[in-house]
């Protein structure tokens, strides 16, 4: 008893959050009533998100977006995709929040207001891709547990912020750092305190890359609740759990950080490559750094048709993690032959590059266009899903769309 | 000519006065009825509310467990033998659509379960274990995909360029 009233209470305190206004008079409710909003909660108008998006869960959220709906060249919220481990933290204020740097290898634990971030360090804008380490695990065989991404957990916003180093510096770190861990404000599931839905890190090298920011702001304005409301660590082309939401600390570590879903097959691989189904025990798996090589026809949506002796445009995006995109082909023969599209340069590291293509289709019939990026490295996309794991990560296979010439 | 429409604008302002005056009328008689029947004006006192009960009709309670083409509208799980018992234990932290959305055998349903129990709270579940897990291998067992699937579900549409 005393806990539902405990949960009901909490609901109506993230109602409240989330309507952006007080429920008058809401101890007059009467018992067991659940305002409209919370029947049925929207969370296309709760998110400002299109309708075109799926939820593929709504505890915790998880939204994400379709090839079509990342043409812009710089994602905008609407279609940006939702990746949360536990709930969206409650009565943010960001007027109190502060940042806590700690951990065994700083020389002083020292706490900023966002105010004192803002006015004490440079602010910098990049346009970073943030893809979810999951994005693509729906095709793994046998399947892979979890949120079934299709291809829609990728976004390429702008992020305002301070660089993380510049506040590091301040602190001043010692020689032994080698991690950096965040701690957020979000809620685990079982509404446990004591515990944390999600505590992940990068190593100090990545901490200290020019890009990776405190963020205060996506796409200039300020970021949207669901996407780290009032301060997130922006950390591109890595899996986009390293880029912490609603971040109140973060620790300078010197072991590898230890916090939830760091360890066992949390954003972790085989180490070497395992038989589709194999067993592979926790310290044969090695945490996910930089995400492969990728690409995604945005336009048009598969299913186009047009008439014979039309030429097709095509256009759409690829990245590769910590590299550049140096190559991008399509083809329409199932990879038989591969024509160069051209791509362009990234308007900065880490964000993501557009590439476009005219087709000419040679007779009627069904086609499916394929792209392919290959990385500053020379590493390729696959065409068949890349090496199982046990969590469905990192299925970087080349992206398609059906097209039929009538 | 002009005297009557002086006279009917008055009639109207006459008419505007006994309205409100009717209305604060009915306002004052409600707010001193109230204060007769209930003198220590207890809602307006958020602390320690008076227990309340309310009926709920039946129809009400029969559409909250409502099952639409077997499927049970609620939670958007399969009707079957075992669906309760997952309503009740596996709904209660996370959203049934993370238990709709996989495919495991029988192994990897428990495996999960038990990660879930070591480290996300979930409780014993004693006899229901058997139940919860014979619905899920029964209805959400894996399904062969290859290496790649074909595309499925293509909608079709005219391209305008």
């Amino acid at each position: 008893m005393k806990r539902r009233k405990f949960m009901n209470r909490a609901v109506l305190g993230s109602a409240t959050t989330i309507l952006g206004t007080d429920i008058v008079f809401s101890s007059f409710m009467p018992k067991g009533y659940q305002p409209l909003v919370l029947q049925q909660p929207d969370p296309f108008k709760m998110f400002n998100k299109d309708k075109g998006m799926e939820v593929l869960n709504d505890k915790p959220w998880n939204i994400q977006a379709k090839a079509h709906l990342l043409d812009d060249e710089v994602t905008p919220n609407k279609y940006m995709f939702i990746r949360n481990n536990g709930l969206i933290p409650e009565n943010i204020d960001a007027g109190t929040w502060t940042l806590t740097i700690d951990g065994e290898s700083v020389k002083q634990q020292k706490t900023y207001t966002l105010a004192e971030l803002k006015s004490k360090f440079p602010l910098y804008t990049y346009q970073l891709t943030l893809e979810c380490g999951g994005n693509g695990r729906s095709e793994f065989d046998p399947p892979a547990k979890g949120n079934q991404w299709t291809v829609g957990a990728v976004s390429c916003a702008t992020w305002t912020g301070v660089r993380l180093r510049d506040v590091l510096e301040d602190v001043g770190i010692k020689d032994d750092a080698i991690y950096i861990g965040y701690h957020a404000a979000d809620v685990h599931l079982s509404r446990d305190p004591s515990k944390e839905p999600i505590s992940r890190g990068a190593p100090i090298p990545k901490a200290l890359q020019n890009e990776t920011l405190l963020a205060f702001k996506m796409n200039g304005e300020a970021i949207p609740i669901a996407h780290g409301y009032p301060l997130r660590l922006v950390a591109g082309g890595w899996p986009a759990s390293v880029s912490g939401k609603w971040v109140k600390r973060i620790s300078v570590r010197n072991k590898i950080h230890d916090g939830e879903k760091m360890t066992g097959t949390s954003y972790r691989v085989p180490c070497n490559p395992v038989a589709p189904g194999e067993k592979v025990n926790d310290e044969d798996m090695c945490i996910i750094e930089s995400m492969p090589v990728k690409s995604l026809i945005t336009y048009p949506k598969s299913g186009a048709t047009i008439k014979l002796g039309e030429q097709l445009n095509i256009r759409g995006h690829a990245w590769a993690g910590e590299l550049e995109v140096s190559k991008m082909e399509c083809s329409i023969d199932f990879g038989a032959k591969w024509t160069i599209c051209p791509i362009e340069k990234p308007v900065n590291r880490l964000a993501w590059q557009h590439f476009s293509a005219i087709i000419d289709f040679p007779k009627k019939g069904y086609y499916e266009v394929w792209a392919r990026a290959t990385d500053s490295s020379g590493v390729s996309q696959p065409m068949l899903l890349p090496g199982w794991n046990p969590k469905g990560y990192l299925n970087n296979a080349c992206h398609r769309i059906a097209v039929k010439v009538d | 000519m002009e005297d009557h429409e002086k006279l009917a604008q008055t009639l109207k302002q006459i008419r505007k006065l006994m309205v409100v005056i009717t209305f604060c009328f009915v306002a004052i008689a409600g707010i001193l009825l109230y204060v007769m029947v209930n003198p220590r004006l207890a809602s307006f006192k958020s602390k320690e509310p008076s227990q309340e009960y309310v009926t709920v009709p039946v129809a009400e309670e029969e559409n909250f467990d409502k099952i639409e083409n077997g499927i049970h509208v609620r939670t958007g799980l399969v009707e079957a033998e075992g669906l309760i018992e997952v309503v009740n234990n596996c709904t209660n932290c996370h959203s049934a659509k993370l238990v709709t959305q996989n495919r495991m055998n029988k192994e990897r349903w428990i495996a999960t379960i038990r990660w879930m129990q070591e480290t996300q709270n979930l409780w014993d579940l004693g006899n229901n274990e058997d139940i919860i897990v014979n619905y899920l291998v029964t209805n959400y067992p894996p399904k062969k995909k290859g290496r790649r699937e074909i595309l499925t579900n293509v909608e079709w549409y005219e391209l305008q360029d």
